[in-house]
């Protein structure tokens, strides 16, 4: 039990508000806080009161109305008479689609560059740091024109593919066509399908779900599963008897087979891109846009991964690596075992921030256009509206929420991987 | 914090464009330039030369303007927009007039706030394709690739045409005319549509012209015009009056050759004098000095002489008067009476 004693509780005066060290701080606390909302209480209602004047009141309803512009790559079905909140939703996916291929590709190179500029041989880490050097000290800007220009300067436009002796060949026995406009490449279809679920009725976020990949994904999942099953169940039986049974083709088996007849019955087959009128048609058509911008992204944000990476793992003291050596591991399992599982601890939080900035930087995707969400609904939809502030502030409500959404997500794996202090 | 500074940024662009909606002749005279927002280049309208001096029709309008207001033809500042940017621009104050094929819509008169103050041409949205592609009918580019600037009319027209039609199209979206013609000339896009006159401009700069044919559809109007912004209807009776200025004067006869002389004193023609200022006091209404259509007339002659010299059968351009003819020659180009 504790009294608690307050001795002179009816001497405070309000000059102790200023003079009273115990109060001081607190009272330039409120009084500045006090300001800081004045200012921007002022700062608004000065910019709302300007618009008005000028008769531009803020308003979301040019939201609901037709677009009336068409947008070149979409993942979801449009056409010019949706309304702006569609064209700003296929744009979102598209900002979406560009960042998650980039992030991973990204990651993927950047360990790769990252571990390869510490090898011993010194043409490849010799390499790897006119890699690094060269594209991080360059703006991302730049590698995504310089990759476009290539692009279209280099590869042959659709119509040299034409005629009895076309100047240009598709490649991989004519599955692939590889062209000045982009990739065209085969894409997987089902003779048998079991068709779409269309969602959401006729509204603006509208989608419809592939039953056929449903069923294919559900099915590969569960195959994943029981092949960890087993691969447990013979993990149980090393670690009681010494000796581990031979499950590999059990594994393949249980994976590859039911996936294998899932797609025979669905009736898979590859569609091929023909030359068609001006165009190639059918198959997966990667636009030259997507790929100058998913490529200098990637080249772009690998080269500071591959620093990170290198950071991480030099940042493992050399006594891992040596007791690795002397317990008899050979070198990459003294990497994959020892060293990249201490070195994720120092790699992800500023790995974190790289997956941002590929993220926000994706929105200089119209310098080559790539119709991304800051083209469709800060492009287009501002410039056909007039409505810069309400369009600018969407805009960055949204990059705000991906980018959370990215560190949240990250902030929860690095949890789950650091290193746990008892 | 972040947040502050860019509300703060609103704020000011918002006290910029409140301030100066009120009194652009005043700003103009006090800066001794006029502000006027063109294209990134587009020959024949408005690109600037190998002296970086900058020269086209639309450029004309401008100089006209400078002319009337300051005196002196030479005091432009030529601010580049792109079709994104420029609406931004003439809002914010950063430009008083822009001129820069500009097609006048209602939307752009009621929702953006601009003035428009007259149609210097009268256009119509084209097709451009290489001979190559064996196309003679735009209603034959179904699937083809389509090259168009974004933020534009054209890119709403093609939408609708081709949904009309009921054929698909492959849009390439692109920001400034010099890209859309590499992509062009590359082969990225198999099309590329603008106004027709741009077309034909763009078409004079490539190495081949002959190659490339413009086809016959004309799928929308386009009346190009310089635009002011709503709210300072004195300085949108100058930039308009300068313009019919102009326009007038290849009507009347007055060009830049003769003009001095007419000027010098009253002639017979009441009308001419009235624009010359030897007669009434027509300069003094709208705030300028009775020579300022003189000026204005002189800093690159009449409407028909700045067509001939930027985009007429004469330059590489090699358009035809068509619909931008004077009205009392079958044209469209009529400008109210100077009284």
């Amino acid at each position: 039990m504790t009294t608690t004693t307050d001795p002179h509780p009816e001497s405070f005066r309000l000059s102790m508000l200023i003079y009273d060290s115990r109060y001081r701080s607190m009272t330039i606390q409120i009084v500045a806080l006090i300001g800081f909302l004045l200012l921007i209480g002022w700062l608004i209602s000065n910019t709302a009161q300007n618009l008005i004047t000028l008769g531009k009141e803020p308003s979301f309803g040019f939201m609901t109305e037709p677009a009336g512009y068409d947008i070149n790559q979409r993942l979801l079905d449009y056409n010019s008479q949706d309304s702006h909140l569609r064209a700003a939703l296929i744009g979102l996916l598209n900002t979406l689609l560009v960042a998650v291929m980039g992030c991973i590709a990204a990651t993927i190179i950047g360990v790769v560059v990252g571990v390869l500029r510490l090898s011993n041989n010194w043409i490849v880490s010799r390499l790897m740091a006119v890699y690094v050097e060269g594209f991080r000290n360059v703006p991302v800007l730049l590698w995504i024109v310089f990759g476009m220009a290539i692009l279209i300067e280099t590869l042959p436009p659709p119509k040299a593919f034409r005629g009895e002796n076309p100047e240009a060949s598709m490649l991989l026995g004519d599955s692939v066509a590889l062209t000045n406009r982009g990739f065209y490449v085969p894409e997987p279809l089902f003779s048998r399908g079991l068709g779409d679920v269309h969602l959401l009725g006729n509204s603006s976020l509208r989608f419809d779900v592939s039953l056929d990949l449903i069923a294919v994904g559900a099915v590969f999942l569960a195959s994943i599963l029981i092949s960890g099953l087993i691969g447990r169940r013979a993990n149980a039986i090393q670690n009681a008897t010494g000796d581990r049974p031979t499950v590999w083709f059990w594994r393949l088996g249980v994976v590859v087979l039911p996936t294998v007849l899932v797609l025979w019955i669905l009736g898979f087959y590859l569609g091929y891109p023909e030359l068609k009128g001006f165009n190639f048609k059918g198959g997966t058509y990667m636009r030259n846009s997507l790929i100058a911008l998913w490529a200098a992204l990637s080249l772009y944000t690998a080269a500071f991964i591959a620093e990170i990476v290198r950071a991480g793992i030099l940042a493992v003291s050399k006594g891992q690596t040596e007791a690795a050596n002397a317990l008899g591991l050979r070198p990459r399992r003294t990497m994959s075992l020892v060293i990249l599982p201490q070195a994720l601890r120092v790699i992800i939080p500023p790995l974190i921030s790289n997956y941002l900035n590929l993220t926000k930087n994706s929105s200089l995707a119209i310098a080559v256009g790539y119709m991304d969400i800051t083209g469709t609904l800060g492009g287009i939809t501002l410039n056909q509206t007039g409505r810069e502030l309400e369009t600018l502030l969407m805009l960055m409500l949204v990059y705000l929420i991906i980018s959370l959404t990215i560190s949240g997500v990250m902030n929860w794996y690095n949890e789950s991987v650091k290193l746990k202090e008892r | 914090m972040k947040k502050t500074v860019f509300l703060g940024a609103l704020t000011v662009a918002g006290l910029a464009a409140g301030a100066s909606a009120a009194a652009t002749l005043d700003d103009v005279k006090a800066r001794g330039k006029l502000n006027c927002g063109v294209t990134t280049g587009l020959v024949g309208f408005a690109a600037p030369d190998a002296n970086g001096h900058w020269d086209g029709f639309d450029v004309g309008v401008c100089r006209a303007v400078a002319a009337a207001v300051l005196g002196d033809a030479e005091a432009v500042e030529f601010v580049p927009t792109t079709g994104k940017t420029r609406f931004t621009a003439l809002a914010s104050g950063e430009i008083d007039v822009l001129a820069r094929n500009t097609t006048w819509t209602l939307s752009r008169d009621v929702d953006l706030k601009f003035t428009f103050v007259g149609v210097n041409y009268y256009d119509g949205q084209g097709f451009m394709v290489p001979k190559g592609l064996g196309v003679s009918s735009a209603k034959e580019l179904d699937g083809a690739t389509v090259c168009i600037q974004t933020g534009t009319t054209t890119e709403l027209n093609l939408a609708d045409f081709f949904r009309a039609n009921n054929m698909s199209y492959e849009p390439v979206p692109i920001e400034t005319n010099a890209e859309a013609q590499q992509q062009y000339l590359a082969g990225a896009c198999d099309v590329y549509t603008t106004d027709a006159s741009g077309l034909a401009a763009t078409r004079a700069s490539f190495e081949a012209p002959a190659d490339h044919i413009l086809l016959p559809e004309i799928i929308s109007k386009e009346p190009l015009g310089p635009l002011v912004r709503h709210g300072d209807n004195e300085w949108g009776d100058i930039v308009r009056w300068s313009l019919n200025a102009l326009i007038s004067a290849e009507e009347l006869g007055v060009t830049s050759a003769n003009i001095g002389e007419m000027a010098a004193a009253a002639g017979d023609n009441p009308e001419i004098n009235r624009i010359l200022g030897t007669e009434g006091n027509l300069g003094e209404m709208l705030g300028l000095d009775a020579g300022w259509a003189k000026a204005a007339i002189m800093a690159g002659g009449n409407y028909g002489e700045l067509f001939e010299k930027n985009i007429g059968e004469n330059t590489p351009i090699g358009l035809s008067r068509g619909l931008n003819a004077q009205w009392k020659d079958g044209g469209l180009i009529y400008s109210p009476p100077f009284r």
